[in-house]
């Protein structure tokens, strides 16, 4: 079925969503198709969202833009950067086709995200269809806004889960104007004493990563604040190109860490305190985000990794490979999971919208 | 299958309340509380009738001080089994009357919760209760070359469990982000007694993000017991420009160029011609008083940073036809610049013996539109208004000028508020940037929002607090007070329909 408009798109979408609602069917929403290798396994007839397509207003000097869900995320970032912006987050593509809904559904940053924030930080409004097919809009596109709850900012990470997302207004960055990458020769132990020292300090850091005894620093800003930085942080100057590979290795997961097929188990994904000391879990780990995003291969069970990260005030999701019908993100007390529950019913009473994707149950 | 099935009934209409027993209350609650922390007492009850938004006041049945979240759990345990509302108050600071009292209910003051329970220098955190004041963070910081940057203008007073609430900014948002951006984890309890923490202490928590869902909530979803928030490093230097414009679309302009250069200043604010000359008068910060508009722009950072922040924001400020651009020679003429900008209420307070604050957002081209809009408005009303603008952001805060003593004032300034609150929304903007909607802007949700965006966020409050038991009355209007809105403004033009209905 062809649609000549926009508006028009909405209405088919919205009507197929009641249908589904009312047969007791699943849709599956999915764009570029790049990330379905997270949560738990898709369900339901698909809903490409890729017909949705386009920038609708772009407002450089505003710092804000809004897009459909189905726009390429290259295509985003391209016009982005024609105006010297950027999304702050850093988000990854994991593939040529990533579009902007996908990438706020999956709720993933990259190595920006200590420094900047994360993708609900800059989620400004968003417009989708809910589970009984309303089309409903939250937020806007202005910085400030405190009237009804934040519901766009909801969506990041949700997985599809709440809404069929229809667009979205984003906060956008500017580009910084100089970066300079450094490395430093540390064990574990004293590159996450280190990271949160320079943390407390007054540092343009925007990007940190130990792996095997080596630290790199990127720092961005003021050509002076980059200067002023490198000469008291000391170091080794990385050159730019191989620095620049190297982030976007990490951004994209194209690094070795997360390719080589020597390394054992699953890629879990840990999130922890900044100043959680180093943990032994078997295998290798890779440090992001000044400590708090640690990335974890090993075989050990489940339960044990999320026990210990669980101990330390963090949370672990079986992120790539593994065993992906049971429960792949970190378990939420009762409360919290009765909460989750509710505001899945809330806005998909039916369980219309990527069933069981982010736990049993919705 | 109707749009609003699922709808809690509170959604459609108040909920009636009026049965509460207040002496099986009291009774329950002294069970549970020492005697001196259930206040029942009119006189004692007094102090908690309004909230910053002084213009409406209303006695609660009770009020509780509980000094630890074991007592906040009882109390709400308490108030869900007999079906009271709760209406959680922190310093009472609010402008837009979200602590007002309910009629049959508890108000739950956090204000004995005001214990810093941490401040962890090397992770760059401050674990706090609620009712810390916000300028109290960045005090205890400070040892540690940290501080808390939200910064509203009432941080004095302000707690973080009311920031929380409401979302606070303040003048340092743009660069540094509202509260959201600044909170790692909120502990509270839910109606029936159940603890959740919502973030977590590493940068996200798994399932659905609730942290943006609760903050901002005002209240309605849980009662906050803790709140570990981010430290940031103070910036060595901070320097101010101040530029005067002879147009204040040159000035939004400039604003503009400034942001478009990739420049994220620390704070960007604009004032009006008559704010100008009402805070000059009081504080004489040195403002020119024939500018229509004056800027504002800080930049802070590492010395080389500002020192060339600085070169670029004055150059572009004179491409933009500033007819004056001063920069801040020292600690001192930085302080004298924000004096006046940060005066502007007491201001206001002092050239008229009320004043209105407004707190729309709108997209900053629209500004000379709505500044335009809003002199129209002074002739239509007759009434007087400054504007002081979060210019970075886009929230304008029009300082409507009345004397509550003058016989059908207060009502012109709502009505004068309210029209500048439909144009915000109008010109693509929000009613509230960073005050909250509380009871004051209820009717203006039903202009922003569709029926059926009033019925989710009913929804997702049934999610949280299904009984509506929570702050009822606040935030979100009912679907009923929204029809008969929507007829009152089909109806604008007679004045004054129900002159005996409360509005705001």
């Amino acid at each position: 079925m062809r649609w000549t408009s926009v508006d028009d798109l909405i209405r088919q979408w919205r009507e197929r969503v009641r249908e589904a609602a009312a047969s007791g069917r699943a849709l599956c929403l999915r764009g570029g198709g790049t990330k379905r290798f997270l949560g738990r396994p898709e369900q339901g007839e698909l809903l490409d969202t890729r017909d949705c397509s386009g920038i609708v207003n772009y407002e450089p000097s505003e710092l804000v833009v809004t897009v459909r869900a189905g726009t390429p995320l290259a295509e985003l970032e391209a016009e982005l950067a024609t105006r010297g912006q950027m999304l702050a987050f850093e988000p990854p593509h994991f593939g040529p086709g990533a579009t902007v809904g996908g990438c706020v559904a999956a709720g993933l940053a990259g190595p920006r995200r200590a420094a900047v924030g994360g993708v609900r930080d800059f989620i400004l409004g968003a417009r989708l269809i809910d589970g009984r097919g309303e089309l409903l809009r939250f937020g806007g596109e202005v910085m400030k806004n405190v009237a009804g709850y934040d519901v766009s900012r909801v969506l990041a990470g949700s997985l599809g889960t709440l809404g069929l997302i229809v667009d979205l207004s984003l906060k956008v960055l500017p580009r910084p104007v100089a970066e300079a990458s450094l490395r430093f020769e540390m064990d574990e132990a004293a590159a996450l004493h280190r990271l949160n020292v320079w943390g407390g300090q007054p540092l343009p850091i925007s990007a940190s990563a130990w792996q095997d005894g080596i630290l790199e620093l990127r720092l961005s800003g003021a050509a002076a604040a980059v200067d002023a930085a490198m000469a008291r942080l000391g170091g080794e100057r990385v050159p730019d190109a191989v620095a620049e590979a190297r982030w976007h290795g990490l951004r994209e997961q194209t690094a070795a860490f997360f390719t080589a097929a020597g390394l054992p188990g699953p890629l879990w994904r840990l999130s922890l305190p900044s100043d959680a000391l180093a943990i032994e879990l078997g295998g290798a780990q890779l440090v992001e985000w000044g400590g708090a995003q640690r990335w974890l291969r090993s075989d050990l069970p489940p339960g044990e990794i999320r026990g210990r990260v669980g101990a330390l005030g963090g949370h672990a999701s079986l992120f790539r490979n593994g065993v992906r019908d049971g429960e792949v993100f970190h378990p939420l007390t009762a409360p919290m999971q009765a909460l989750q529950r509710n505001l899945k019913n809330a806005f998909d009473p039916a369980g219309v919208f990527n069933p069981g994707r982010l736990y049993e149950g919705f | 299958m109707g749009e609003q099935s699922g709808l809690p009934g509170f959604g459609r209409a108040e909920g009636d309340f009026s049965r509460v027993d207040v002496h099986r209350l009291v009774q329950a609650l002294q069970g549970v509380l020492p005697a001196a922390s259930v206040l029942h007492d009119p006189e004692d009850l007094r102090p908690y009738e309004c909230d910053g938004m002084a213009a409406l006041r209303q006695m609660p049945l009770v009020v509780v001080l509980p000094e630890t979240e074991a007592q906040v759990v009882a109390i709400l345990k308490i108030c869900a089994g007999q079906g009271v509302p709760v209406v959680a108050r922190g310093a009472g600071t609010g402008l837009s009357g979200g602590a007002q009292p309910h009629r049959f209910g508890v108000v739950l003051s956090l204000a004995r919760l005001r214990r810093i329970i941490a401040i962890d220098a090397h992770a760059r955190r401050a674990v706090v209760q609620p009712g810390v004041r916000n300028l109290a963070i960045s005090e205890a910081a400070a040892p540690h070359g940290l501080y808390y940057a939200p910064d509203p203008s009432s941080q004095i007073a302000c707690t973080i469990g009311g920031n929380v609430a409401e979302n606070s900014g303040g003048v340092h948002c743009l660069k540094y982000g509202l509260t959201i951006h600044n909170l790692l984890k909120v502990r509270g309890v839910t109606i029936n007694g159940d603890i959740v923490e919502f973030g977590s202490l590493g940068l996200d928590a798994p399932g659905y993000d609730l942290l943006p869902l609760v903050t901002g909530s005002e209240g309605m979803l849980a009662v906050v017991t803790e709140v570990t928030v981010k430290l940031t490093p103070k910036p060595q230097l901070a320097q101010c420009v101040l530029a005067a414009f002879d147009d204040v679309v040159k000035a939004g302009d400039a604003v503009a160029r400034i942001i478009a250069a990739g420049i994220i200043p620390a704070g960007l604010e604009m004032m009006d011609q008559p704010a100008t000359a009402a805070v000059e008068e009081f504080v004489h910060a040195g403002y020119p008083l024939d500018a229509k508009a004056i800027l504002l722009c800080e930049s802070d950072g590492t010395p080389e940073e500002v020192s060339e922040e600085i070169g670029r924001v004055r150059a572009l400020l004179e491409e933009a036809g500033a007819t004056e651009v001063r920069v801040s020679r020292d600690e001192a003429e930085r302080l004298r610049f924000w004096a006046g900008r940060k005066a502007a209420f007491p201001a206001a307070g002092r050239i008229s013996p009320d004043y209105y604050c407004m707190d729309g957002t709108i997209p900053r081209k629209r500004l000379g539109e709505m500044l335009q809009a809003i002199q129209a408005m002074e002739k239509k009303y007759a009434m007087r208004c400054i504007n002081v603008f979060h210019a970075g952001d886009g929230n304008l805060h029009p300082l409507i000028l009345f004397d509550a003593n003058k016989p059908g004032d207060q009502h012109t300034a709502e009505a004068f508020g309210a029209e500048i609150l439909e144009l915000s929304v109008a010109l693509g903007g929000t009613i509230t940037g960073e005050h909250g909607v509380g009871i004051e802007k209820i009717n203006q949700m039903c202009s922003q929002f569709a029926t059926s965006e009033i019925a989710a966020f009913h929804r997702i409050k049934a999610a949280f607090d299904p009984a509506g038991l929570l702050n009822p009355g606040k935030a979100i209007p009912t679907l009923n007070r929204c029809a008969e809105y929507g007829r009152e403004r089909m109806g604008a033009s007679r004045p004054a329909a129900h002159p005996d209905l409360p509005r705001f």
